[in-house]
């Protein structure tokens, strides 16, 4: 009963506009390149550029990539980002800025980088191929690696800053519990964290998602086997825009069903 | 646009140097007694008012090496110009001209890529065309596989990789193997002409078919291996004014340069054929 | 570990004679930090409490932490039950916790709390599960195994904290301020169970608290800890009577002094004399409530009262029915008295009053 006057009040309360104002700016500033992608579709020939089964087969292959590359960031980046928030050691501060290097390298450059350390000559790249006979690039694992490695700094910050925030004194109160220090991270940690480690793999998916430059670098362009959408985009633009607006669309579209869907499926379950 | 502007000016700084040296060899190439000389007479024949101002180059990736050193040469025979490139895939600089970007010159690889800018009304006059340009085969250095033709790249284990069917060198390939008769599964399709080399000279992939000026300028990180079906797919070079130059007449001076015996002597130089 | 197996020799065999030391707890706890240190010698047999008792920066949960394995020692030792725990890690001690603010799992029910720790130590789910509902039940939570921590009230997160800490049967149980997080009506009644729960516990518990009364209810013996160090170490009435600093006076609410006696006079380091009952010699400490003193708005005339100085009111403070007055000049001390004797008296900060103890009201005894 306490909280009903006070919450109508908050309700009617007027946003400042000094927030306010700015705040719509930003919205407006965000909205409006892709609002005007809608706006200048080419609507009439839209089915037909949806019929070419080459679409579908670049948004499939995205999704799968963006995919993997999220639980690959998953299994190693939480991990990482535990250790840098939880342990100390010498240079730790600049290990992390090291992790971050990724997010400021244009990701062409990235993708050179990548060829150079897994490529068929490259400093990992050779040993693979000789001992293994693996090679990376021009494969999709390729895309799922080049993929991984622009978007996992993204999960990386933020399971790290979520883990910086959430109390250490849980993982004390798991071990003098007869946990080992893997079982409180396992047990205690991660669930407490999941709700930040839900974000940084969303922030991951979405990037990964969109990758272009390190992905072409270091995967090349073929149609089903590393042409994800942004490729097919960036291609379809050098000679038909129409076709890469139409594109960009498909692939807004199923970005915003997923992460929608995601959101509503994470609200329900809390 | 930014990140274009930016390349330009980084560019810029690099060949400046690269383009004095070029420029000194130019001079001794002429057999001249002085640069000076040389300069004086280009700045009579044009015989135009004292040109001045900033000149907006937009030009094929493929002009880099060429259009920087005669950039230099413009600067030189006009004390007081400054000649300003934008370096891209020809689509995407056209794209920028209908879009409204600022530029006085364009020069594209291809003429498809120019009908866009024409049909749009965005060029002053009609384009010319000003040099030609042929594939070759850019094979790891020394020619390991010993790849003599396009057809030794069909059949072996080679990793292949060409110019995407979208971008004019892709297109241009397509049309040779088209003419041939020949079926290519390449590794991948390469968003421009330069990454497609970029795979060679890193030893990703053990070939591609790019264009003649592109194996020059890679140096000896890459072999070339001319084959007699690049006859069948070669690429016209147009350029033009554009209509909305703000600097109209030193970018028909930049044209002439161009065209001139001199600017044909630096294209042929970095691989292009006369038209 | 066999936990279990520990509990029956520590509750079937007695200790041998001339032995005490191989059952319960024997720790000098030395944690060196730079500009603080703590050194503290702590001993107790099984079924002791104790209570680390302490201002707030005295190392008191240092202590705690270091018995828990969760601050390393850089000195000293640490033996239970006959074991050396010194380079043991936290998860392989036999030492349940119960922390300041519970820090209950927020993510899993009462009963998977409490299910942790025999799960952690080699417990399957269902057994574990079993175990922890016979604690809640014990604890009278049973109603309440489903619920989430953030469902429950302050007393029931501790009492589910308790069963949590109880369910690896440990040998050693800490208790970080038990009660702190709790309202005062809630405190009441928390406390009683808890002092049944422990009475109940049969291995050594330590308790650390800054309250005085929690110290004194719970605990068997107090251990005192000021500045790192261990300044007085006893039962809660020894303690009460006998406070041997300012802090513990102050605690159990009694003025004290020290100085040097000479038969029933006890002349004060810095003040006056103050006439005792008791016949010493040399150094002692002299103790009384504040309920002890009287207080006058003028000399009083044909007064018994030896002990009488001359005062001035620096504060006051109203505590339940009672004022507390605080008074300086000839000698510093607090006084009690009725809420109608404050105002009959006019009392005011500044206002000049006398103060008289009678030597039957004082206590002295050696320093």
């Amino acid at each position: 009963m306490t909280g009903g006057p006070r919450r109508a009040r908050r309700r009617g309360r007027m946003v400042p506009a000094p927030l306010l104002v700015p705040a719509l700016v930003g919205l407006a500033f965000l909205l409006l390149p892709l609002l005007a992608l809608v706006i200048r579709a080419p609507w009439s020939g839209l089915p037909e550029q949806l019929s070419s089964p080459e679409v579908w087969q670049a948004l499939r292959l995205s999704l799968l990539c963006a995919t993997s590359a999220t639980a690959l960031s998953l299994l190693v980046g939480v991990p990482l980002a535990w250790l840098l928030a939880r342990t100390d050691f010498p240079g730790r501060g600049f290990v992390r800025a090291l992790v971050t290097l990724p997010l400021v390298l244009p990701p062409v450059v990235g993708g050179v980088a990548l060829l150079l350390a897994f490529g068929r000559n490259g400093v990992v790249g050779q040993w693979l191929e000789t001992w293994f006979g693996i090679t990376l690039p021009f494969t999709t694992t390729g895309v799922v690696l080049a993929e991984t490695f622009v978007a996992m700094p993204f999960l990386v910050i933020s399971v790290e800053g979520t883990l910086r925030a959430a109390d250490p004194r849980y993982e004390e109160a798991a071990t003098t519990l007869g946990a080992s220090r893997f079982t409180a991270f396992r047990r205690v940690t991660l669930p407490l964290i999941a709700p930040g480690i839900a974000a940084g793999a969303v922030l991951a998916w979405a990037r990964a998602l969109g990758e272009f430059g390190a992905t072409i670098t270091f995967a090349g362009n073929f149609p089903g086997r590393t042409q994800t959408m942004p490729l097919a985009v960036y291609l379809a633009l050098q000679n038909d825009p129409a076709a890469a607006i139409a594109l960009s669309l498909v692939l807004l579209a199923v970005s915003i069903a997923v992460l929608a869907g995601l959101r509503d499926r994470w609200m329900s379950a809390s | 646009m930014t990140r274009s502007v930016r390349r330009t000016h980084r560019i810029r700084r690099t060949a400046r140097v690269a383009g004095a040296g070029a420029a000194a060899l130019l001079a001794l190439s002429a057999c001249s007694s002085s640069s000076d000389t040389d300069s004086d007479s280009a700045g009579a024949t044009s015989a135009s008012p004292k040109l001045s101002g900033q000149v907006t180059v937009f030009a094929a990736a493929s002009l880099k090496e060429s259009f920087t050193t005669l950039g230099e040469t413009f600067e030189k025979q006009h004390p007081g110009t400054e000649v300003t490139f934008n370096f891209a895939g020809s689509d995407t600089l056209a794209a920028s001209i209908t879009g409204g970007a600022p530029a006085d010159v364009f020069a594209s690889a291809s003429p498809k890529t120019m009908a866009t800018v024409t049909d749009a009304g965005a060029a002053a006059g009609t384009p010319a065309t000003f040099v030609r340009n042929q594939l070759e085969i850019a094979t790891l250095p020394g020619n390991p596989d010993h790849v003599s033709s396009l057809k030794d790249l069909t059949g072996s284990g080679l990793k292949v990789v060409l110019c995407d069917k979208t971008v004019p060198c892709g297109a241009a390939a397509q049309k040779a193997l088209d003419a041939s008769g020949l079926e290519l599964t390449p590794v991948s399709y390469e968003q421009d002409v330069k990454a497609a080399l970029t795979k060679v000279e890193l030893k990703e992939a053990d070939a591609a078919v790019v264009y003649k000026t592109d194996v020059k300028a890679a140096g000896d990180k890459v072999t070339g291996v001319d084959f007699p079906e690049s006859a069948k797919a070669v690429n016209d070079y147009p350029i033009t004014l554009l209509k909305d130059a703000p600097n109209t007449d030193a970018a028909r001076a930049f044209i002439e340069l161009v065209k001139s015996a001199e600017g044909q002597r630096v294209l042929t130089g970095a691989g292009f054929r006369t038209p | 570990m066999t936990d279990t197996g520990e509990r029956k020799t520590a509750v079937h065999s007695p200790a041998p004679d001339g032995h005490p030391s191989e059952e319960g707890l024997d720790a000098r706890l030395v944690v060196d930090r730079g500009s603080f240190r703590l050194d503290v010698a702590l001993t107790a047999a099984p079924g002791d409490v104790v209570a680390l008792l302490g201002p707030n920066g005295a190392g008191k949960t240092t202590a705690l932490r270091a018995l828990a394995g969760l601050v390393p020692l850089t000195g000293g030792h640490l033996r239970l039950d006959g074991a050396a725990l010194d380079r043991t890690p936290p998860e392989s001690r036999p030492v349940g916790v119960v922390f300041q603010d519970y820090l209950l799992f927020p993510h899993l029910t009462a009963l998977d709390n409490v299910a942790f720790g025999p799960r952690c130590r080699g417990a399957g789910k269902a057994q574990a599960r079993v175990q922890a509902a016979a604690w809640l039940d014990r604890m009278g939570l049973a109603d309440h195994a489903g619920a989430r921590p953030r469902r429950l009230s302050g007393g029931q997160a501790q009492r589910v904290a308790l069963a949590r800490a109880l369910a690896t049967h440990p040998r050693l149980l800490l208790l970080d301020e038990p009660l702190a997080a709790l309202d005062a009506r809630t405190r009441l009644e928390v406390r009683a169970q808890l002092r049944r729960h422990l009475a109940e516990f049969e291995a050594v518990a330590v308790l650390v608290t800054h309250d005085p009364l929690d110290a004194m209810v719970l605990a068997d013996r107090l251990v005192v800890v000021e500045d790192g160090a261990v300044v007085q170490e006893g039962g809660p009435a020894d303690i009460a009577r006998r406070p041997r600093t300012d802090y513990i006076a102050q605690l159990v609410g009694l003025n004290l002094y020290r100085g040097r006696a000479e038969g029933h006079t006890v002349r004060l380091d810095t003040g006056p004399a103050i006439t005792t009952t008791e016949d010493l010699a040399g150094p002692v400490f002299v103790a009384f409530p504040p309920s002890a003193v009287t207080l006058y708005g003028a000399r009083p005339t044909g007064s018994s009262a030896r002990n009488l100085w001359r005062c001035e009111v620096a504060g006051l403070e109203s505590h339940g029915d009672q004022i507390r007055v605080d008074l300086t000049g000839e000698l510093a001390l607090a006084a009690d008295l009725t809420t109608v004797a404050a105002a009959e008296l006019g009392l005011h900060p500044g206002a000049p009053v006398w103060a008289t103890v009678k030597a039957t009201q004082t206590h002295a005894y050696p320093a």
